[in-house]
């Protein structure tokens, strides 16, 4: 049985229930069945309830991320400025699409709205930091060192 | 002789490598104290350091994490030196934005030093009704995007009677390419604290939320290091009333940066609009009256109240007034927020602060997904809320992104309804259903199968997604399609009429081919061909071919491009 203990330090009400949802997917990295659960029992909730709100919400992830979370920025800047071909050069590296982890559970790809760094574009982050002013050549180097070093 | 050094460790900044830069040079700058400030809006020149000497301040930008580069910075060499560019110095106003990169962002002592919570003990000395008055007085409209007078707002919070009253900070930033808010909260926290708490008092106001999106960490840690040290000091007392600030993040959803549905988020609920009346003012957050306000109307607030209504009113255009920040991004040399008088023209915004060329812009959009796009023949329209609702776009919330001539405009149209149509909550069929549709045609016409009735059939469907919402989402998603389709109904025409797309943007309407005179047979496109479409002889089979432009980028001589469909070799149709 997992601990879900922690969630007590997010109150009982209702109105923490996302609250409480995102610290289960800071600690887990994503909200699994047994986290919809007790997250259901913890604020007195039915199961469907509260997968409605966590299906709502793009940043709630149900499937388990990889060691290396890459979000690739596609808001309006960031678009304009080749994020699709970023898109589709980190798939051609990692053999994933958006949405997927590996086989090794090493990479992760998901897309983001933006990230407020659009003076940057095309930018993208790996485990919350930021890489800006993305090239094939830059982004390929920053991948596979990520490889080279674990 | 330098007597401080400060570092730029905004988001912007640590994205440029400011991290990296900032352990370096504390290394090497020895005794001189290096300290962290936020962005002052050049984000193009991250990473930024401003050396303050005895004779005034040096600035270096884009500067290099290694340690021969911040030796010679530290030497105050005349290579590197980065001065605000006259042409766009001129045009700026920087008010709201007077402190951001300037101090210690999350330094209390720093923002009260420069004249910070003046404006809040001067507020505190009036009645709240004739606050109410002076920001009325000011002519103050909401930064969010609906230009809504802020006074009138508060006013009717003020009216309602109750026990618990709440008032919101809007620091959702939902428009995909906008960062105004982001830098403010991220740069001068307290300032806007400051203003929410001035509008507790002038609402009576008992709790105050900030709704930040999740995607923008560094602002929600500066915004609650500053609740706390306020806490701390008392300063969240307004008269004999506690007043509770509490932080919520958002959880990646564009629509809860509407009202209802941002308060349904904070109850906890999936964040569906529902329809108005009541108005929040009414009944919202719990049924507690309850208004909301962006985090630039915030912003502007201590300045209304520092230095009066009229002063304020004097900036700007007869019903636009004071200045507004716009983030600039997108196809311009310097990119980065600019914050301008109102009124000003989008020629001078783009051209002389943004550092764009003549001649290279074919369009701005305005509005984000809510908006429209304004073509560069209409850059001398002055940028007021009247103005540009006049040419189909709106003023949005700030973000601007301009659009240079390779681009393709319905492209750009199909990426804004790709957004929308996802972010629609469902609720209502207009917008669920509709939106698809739109996105599902530009989808069929940016692939070359578009029909002749197709952009008819947007333009009407667009105008009965606008009237069959709910919400402003679906009020608002047509219009980006609207507004390409009423300036660049050419670009339409030439993709569903000739299949062809002007900008070569559109993957399927273009092919790759190499040009062999300047070929030096380094096999690099064929190595990192990803489907082995370049052969042994250096032709590029375009029915393999899934114009990924990865032979494009590692070309050194950049002999290869995209060229129009059917000037290219493709093993299937043959050579032409
Ligand atoms: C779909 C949608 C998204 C919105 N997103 C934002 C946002 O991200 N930030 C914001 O301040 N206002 C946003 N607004 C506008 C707000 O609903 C509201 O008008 C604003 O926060 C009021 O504050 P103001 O009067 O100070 O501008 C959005 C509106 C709609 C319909
Ligand atoms: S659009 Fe990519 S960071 Fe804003």
């Amino acid at each position: 049985m997992q601990d879900f203990s922690y969630l007590s330090a997010a109150g009982k009400e209702r109105g923490a229930l996302i609250k409480g949802l995102q610290m289960v997917q800071e600690k887990e990295g994503y909200i699994s069945d047994a986290a919809i659960s007790a997250v259901a029992s913890h604020f007195a909730l039915s199961e469907a309830e509260v997968e409605g709100v966590v299906s709502f919400y793009a940043q709630f992830k149900r499937n388990k991320p990889g060691k290396h979370q890459i979000a690739v920025c596609d808001g309006t800047a960031c678009h304009i400025k080749g994020s699709t071909l970023i898109q589709e050069w980190i798939s051609a590296e990692t053999g994933i699409k958006a949405g997927e982890t590996d086989a090794d559970g090493f990479f992760s790809l998901s897309t983001v709205a933006c990230l407020g760094c659009c003076s940057l574009a095309p930018v993208m982050s790996i485990n919350g930091k930021v890489y800006g002013k993305l090239d094939r050549k830059a982004l390929i180097s920053i991948l596979k060192n990520l490889r080279k070093n674990g | 002789m330098i007597k401080t050094i400060k570092i730029g460790t905004a988001s912007c900044g640590l994205a440029a490598g400011a991290g990296e830069l900032l352990e370096i040079l504390r290394k090497e700058a020895g005794d001189i104290p290096v300290l962290e400030v936020g962005c002052i809006g050049h984000c193009y020149a991250e990473p930024l350091l401003e050396l303050v000497t005895d004779s005034g301040s040096v600035f270096y930008s884009n500067v290099k994490a290694d340690e021969k580069s911040i030796r010679s910075v530290l030497s105050l060499a005349p290579e590197g030196r980065f001065s605000i560019p006259e042409k766009r110095s001129s045009k700026e106003m920087l008010k709201v934005t007077r402190l951001a990169g300037k101090i210690d962002p999350v330094s209390y002592d720093a923002y009260k030093a420069e004249g910070g919570f003046s404006a809040l003990e001067k507020a505190l000395a009036m009645s709240s009704d004739a606050l109410v008055d002076e920001i009325k007085k000011s002519g103050l409209r909401g930064r969010g995007g609906g230009g809504f007078p802020t006074g009138n707002k508060w006013q009717f919070l003020a009216a309602k009677k109750a026990d618990q009253k709440i008032l919101i900070c809007n620091a959702d930033e939902g428009d995909p390419g906008a960062f105004m808010d982001r830098s403010l909260m991220e740069s001068v926290p307290y300032q806007v604290l400051e203003g929410m708490l001035i509008g507790a008092h002038a609402t009576g106001a008992t709790k105050l939320f900030i709704y930040c999106r999740a995607e923008y960490p560094l602002a929600i840690r500066n915004l609650k290091l500053a609740i706390k040290e306020l806490e701390k000091r008392g300063i969240t007392t307004i008269g004999n009333r506690k007043v509770e600030v509490i932080i919520k993040e958002g959880a990646g959803a564009f629509v809860c940066g509407e009202e209802t549905s941002m308060i349904a988020s904070l109850e906890g609920r999936r964040g569906t609009p529902r329809f108005r009346p009541p108005f929040p003012t009414d009944s919202g957050y719990m049924g507690y009256p309850t208004a909301i306000n962006n985090v630039e109307t915030f912003g502007n607030i201590p300045l209304i109240v520092r230095e009066g209504a009229a002063a304020f009113a004097s900036v700007g255009t007869e019903k636009s007034k004071g200045t507004k920040i716009f983030a600039l991004a997108g196809d311009i040399k310097c990119p980065g927020l600019a914050e301008v008088p109102m009124g000003i023209t989008l020629a001078e915004i783009v051209y002389d602060i943004g550092g764009a060329e003549p001649g290279t812009v074919k369009a701005v959009q305005t509005g984000g997904p809510s908006g429209g796009c304004i073509p560069a023949d209409k850059f001398n329209t002055p940028v007021d809320y009247d103005s540009l609702n006049a040419l189909g776009a709106i003023m949005g919330s700030g973000g601007l992104i301009v659009i240079g001539q390779n681009r393709c405009m319905v492209e750009a149209a199909r990426y804004f309804l790709d957004f929308t149509h996802r972010e629609s909550c469902g609720k209502c069929t207009f917008c669920r259903v509709g939106t698809k549709r739109m996105f599902e045609t530009l989808e069929r016409i940016t692939k070359g199968d578009g029909l002749e009735t197709d952009v008819p059939f947007l333009e009407d469907l667009g105008k009965k997604i606008k009237k069959g919402s709910l919400c402003g989402l679906g009020q608002t998603a047509p219009n980006p399609v609207l507004a390409t389709i009423r300036y660049f109904k050419n670009e339409y025409d030439a993709h569903v009429k000739e299949k062809k797309c002007p900008a070569l943007e559109c993957g399927p309407l273009v092919d790759v081919a190499i040009d062999k005179s300047n070929c030096i047979k380094c096999k690099l496109c064929i190595k990192n061909c990803p489907v082995g479409a370049v052969s042994d002889s250096f032709v590029i089979d375009n029915s393999k071919c899934t114009r990924c432009n990865s032979c494009i980028e590692v070309c050194p001589k950049k002999t290869i491009s995209r060229v129009e469909k059917g000037s290219g070799y493709s093993a299937v149709s043959g050579q032409l």
